[in-house]
């Protein structure tokens, strides 16, 4: 590996003030900082020692911790297609097609997102940030796999663009990310992302009296009188008992999102690791589970009868809690406000979903919400620690 | 019988090479030197010898201009060789050459009694003239205190939990008699109460029978032996008001200036870290040159020699000087390497507070690592949350904090309690941070500017 290390050191003064490149230092210093951990040393005041950890580390742990729904949802998505167009198909070809469909997706996101970062590292002269390896795979894992290329790509430029970059880049923004990507799509394109579009027919028809519908949309377009858990059982993809179906993903869904297993494997790596907030996605746990049990306490149309514990294996919820709602940048900072924001988002999740005919998904807008609501919450308890230490001081 | 604090957050950094509890026997070095940088707020350092000049140990040699009633004094006795200055002559070292015999200033000798009975003005007189009086450090700002101030209380910590530290307890062992002198003579100072700070995991001989005190033993990992945190857990500094505090070894100096009637500036250091062959202690005086103890006794060329704790002190060279406060030095590998994948290769021979790297630490928890200078990552905005929270026993934000100094925002800085922190209370930030900020740097920015403008 000498040889290489050689060859950045010839080429580097280029890069540097004064050299040709001087311009392209950033997405060099990117590249070189990605295969070697730099030779900085700790000032001669201060903290001569320094903790292994870093950014790149940190946010690789992040998209370890996705790949259990990454490849679940590949296999998913040929299932999902075989199963729709009544076609006999082997484990190995589901997960084939499903990895053809899937993978365009996401390399048209990482390509469109970092081609925004360098561009900006350029005309901003900042430092590419590590923040873009977890977005750029969380947008393919919640795009449903029919969604053109070229939204893809859109999306991505808008997100990193107007959602990260405008604020300062990682670290700086207010919403997440990912999900911006989403929204706009949502509002943008509302027919590619709504509606029939989960599943990946490609030239085959699908069998006589097949739908598509999404848990979600089963659940809100249930008949008064009958029950919302029937409905999901007959569905088409449910082929064992619903509640374990949903648990285990096997519907159709956005690509990534639809395994509330996958999700809280990837949720104790990142509790274990520490990465993610455990404070977080408990409570928000906790707050979609108890909003579901006060509506199965009133009860006044099936959606509201559901039990509350298909709340949670239905939808995104589980991944938005996971991977989103734990993004440290845009969610609450205290630790205190941490169970605060989560306890709300999975709260408002519920409310969205069964009161708000418009959004058959309430993830994503909680989560966008509570991303707005996040400072105003650390406010709050900042505001405590000040007055303790006033009320101190007083006394 | 102590009340006992347990302290919960912080983080113990278990490193290679804490010294032996035997003190080596090397010739003495021949050069001392005291630098005005190591007194922080020292504004406008005034020299008062010229070189070539001859002194004696507690001779007066530097001043503040803006605080003149505070005298600096050689520690040795010798010949001013050189006043070494730096950028825009800023003086960084007045180095004397030591006489083979010390030689004494004299002062007035008290005994025991007459100690109890002499005012604060006579001792305030003879701390100032003598030297001894720059141990005396006041919150906030961390800086020498001034004598025109009466302290809320005085704290002192008996322990101190910073890696490589020197034991407290064996470098005084000596010194007891003079231990409580000091606290007898630094009572007089306030109006309140004098703390003092115990290691609440292991016994002190060295304080068990001091009088005069109200002890607190603390119980946790570092930062459990530093003065900052234990005044909040037992006092908390408020706005306006001003507590000083001492180290033991700054008690003691006092303590043999009003006994002895001189300012004898010998102090044992330990010389530890994973770069030196024999990590032990040395009997020299303050300011000692560190040449002798380091002569065949690394095991590495390349390294950083920090005068002080790894997570707080300041680099020296290999014939550098100690600092003024110090107790011990550190000689550590330099990190200026390139480490191919060096973020991402799974490792047990890093240390993280991590678990996203040191997932399995808890297989040996006591395992001693060899950690080098290596910033480990670049600068970033700050992204994970929470982390610096946890190794900060203390009701205090450091992320919201130190965002309030960088925005120099002066009434956020004072309403999330910048006058209850130095740098040593962060510095376990410094470490742990994931976005590699200059904490303490940032920190002390803060500081200055409420003091200064």
């Amino acid at each position: 590996m000498k040889f290489l290390r050689e060859g950045l050191d010839k080429v580097k003064p280029h890069f540097e003030k004064g050299g040709k490149l001087e311009k392209y230092y950033y997405p060099f210093e990117a590249i070189e900082t990605f295969l070697f951990a730099p030779n900085h040393t700790t000032p001669n005041k201060g903290a001569h020692i320094r903790d292994a950890i870093d950014l790149k580390r940190l946010m690789t742990t992040v998209i370890v911790a996705m790949i259990p729904c990454l490849l679940f949802g590949m296999w998913n998505v040929g299932y999902q297609h075989f199963l729709a167009t009544g076609e006999a198909a082997t484990f190995g070809e589901q997960f084939l097609l499903g990895a053809i469909h899937v993978l365009p997706i996401v390399v048209v996101a990482y390509a469109a997102g970092l081609g925004v970062e360098f561009v900006f590292s350029i005309v901003r002269k900042h430092p590419i940030n590590e923040g873009f390896l977890v977005t750029g795979m969380l947008i393919p894992l919640i795009m449903p796999v029919t969604i053109p290329l070229w939204q893809v790509a859109l999306a991505t430029i808008f997100a990193v663009l107007i959602g990260k970059e405008v604020f300062g880049g990682t670290g700086m923004n207010i919403l997440n990310v990912a999900l911006t990507a989403r929204a706009f799509l949502y509002f943008a394109y509302p027919t590619d992302i709504s509606g029939e579009v989960w599943t990946y027919f490609g030239n085959a028809t699908p069998l006589e009296g097949y739908t598509g519908a999404t848990p979600l949309a089963i659940a809100q377009s249930t008949p008064a009188g009958e029950s919302v858990v029937d409905a999901i059982q007959n569905a088409s993809f449910i082929k064992g008992s619903a509640f374990v179906d949903l648990f285990m993903g096997y519907l159709p869904g956005s690509i990534g999102e639809t395994s509330t297993l996958m999700c809280l494997i990837g949720a104790a790596l990142l509790i274990l690791t520490g990465v993610g907030s455990w404070k977080i996605i408990l409570s928000a746990f906790a707050g979609a589970y108890g909003m579901g049990l006060l509506f199965n306490a009133l009860s006044l149309n099936p959606y509201m009868a559901m039990p509350a514990e298909y709340q949670l294996v239905i939808g995104g919820l589980a991944f938005g809690i996971v991977f989103m709602a734990t993004d440290p940048v845009t969610a609450a900072h205290t630790e205190l406000g941490k169970w605060i924001y989560g306890a709300l988002i999975g709260i408002l999740t519920v409310i969205i979903r069964v009161v708000n005919p418009a959004y058959p998904e309430g993830i994503m807008l909680a989560i966008l919400l509570m991303n707005v609501f996040a400072p105003l919450i650390d406010h709050y308890v900042v505001q405590a620690n000040k007055n303790r230490r006033l009320r101190r001081a007083t006394v | 019988m102590s009340k006992t604090i347990k302290l919960k957050r912080g983080f113990d950094i278990r490193l290679k090479g804490v010294a032996e509890q035997k003190v080596a026997s090397v010739a003495q070095p021949e050069v001392f030197a005291l630098k005005p940088l190591d007194f922080v707020g020292i504004q406008r350092p005034k020299v008062t010898v010229k070189e070539g000049e001859t002194v004696k140990a507690g001779t007066p040699i530097l001043f503040d201009k803006k605080n003149e009633q505070v005298l600096y004094t050689a520690p040795v006795s010798g010949e001013v060789v050189e006043i070494k200055r730096g950028l825009k002559r800023r003086v960084e070292e007045i180095k004397i050459l030591a006489d083979k015999e010390i030689q004494y200033e004299t002062f007035n000798a008290y005994s025991s009694s007459e100690l109890g009975k002499a005012s604060r003005e006579q001792l305030q007189e003879q701390l100032l003239k003598s030297g001894a009086w720059p141990h005396i450090i006041q919150r906030p700002y961390g800086v020498v205190a001034k004598p025109s101030d009466t302290a809320r209380d005085i704290f002192i910590s008996g322990f101190d939990s910073n890696p490589l530290a020197a034991d407290i307890d064996f470098i005084l062992k000596d010194d007891k008699k003079y231990l409580q002198a000091g606290i007898d003579v630094i009572s007089k100072f306030t109006s309140g109460k004098v703390y003092l700070g115990l290691n609440g995991k292991k016994a002190s001989q060295l304080f068990s029978d001091v009088s005069g005190v109200e002890k607190y033993s603390f119980q946790g990992p570092h930062p459990a032996g530093n003065v900052g945190v234990q005044i909040h857990n037992v006092k908390p500094v408020n706005k306006d008001e001003v507590v000083w505090t001492i180290s033991p070894y700054g008690l003691v100096q006092i303590g043999k200036v009003f006994l002895e009637g001189k300012y004898d500036a010998s102090k044992v250091v330990a010389v530890a870290g994973s770069e030196v062959k024999t990590a032990q202690y040395y009997k020299t005086y303050s300011g000692a040159c560190i040449k002798n103890f380091l002569k065949d006794n690394l095991l590495e060329e390349h390294v950083r020699c920090v005068s002080g704790s790894p997570l707080t002190g300041s680099r020296i060279e290999k014939d550098g000087f100690i600092g003024f406060y110090d107790n011990s030095v550190a000689v550590i590998p330099e990190g200026d390497e390139y480490e191919l994948f060096g973020w991402a290769l799974p490792t047990t021979n890093k240390l993280s507070f991590h678990k996203a790297l040191g997932l399995l630490s808890f297989v040996n928890p006591h395992k001693e690592f060899r950690l080098n200078t290596n910033i480990r990552g670049e600068e970033r905005a700050f992204v994970q949350s929470g982390v610096l929270e946890r190794v900060v026993p203390m009701d205090v934000l450091p992320t919201y904090l130190l965002k309030a100094v960088m925005a120099q925002d002066f009434e956020n800085m004072e309403a999330l309690g910048i006058y209850e922190v130095i740098e040593e209370d962060l510095a376990l930030c410094e470490f742990v941070d994931v976005s590699k900020h200059k904490v303490q740097a940032i920190l002390r920015e803060g500081l200055d500017l409420l003091q200064y403008s």
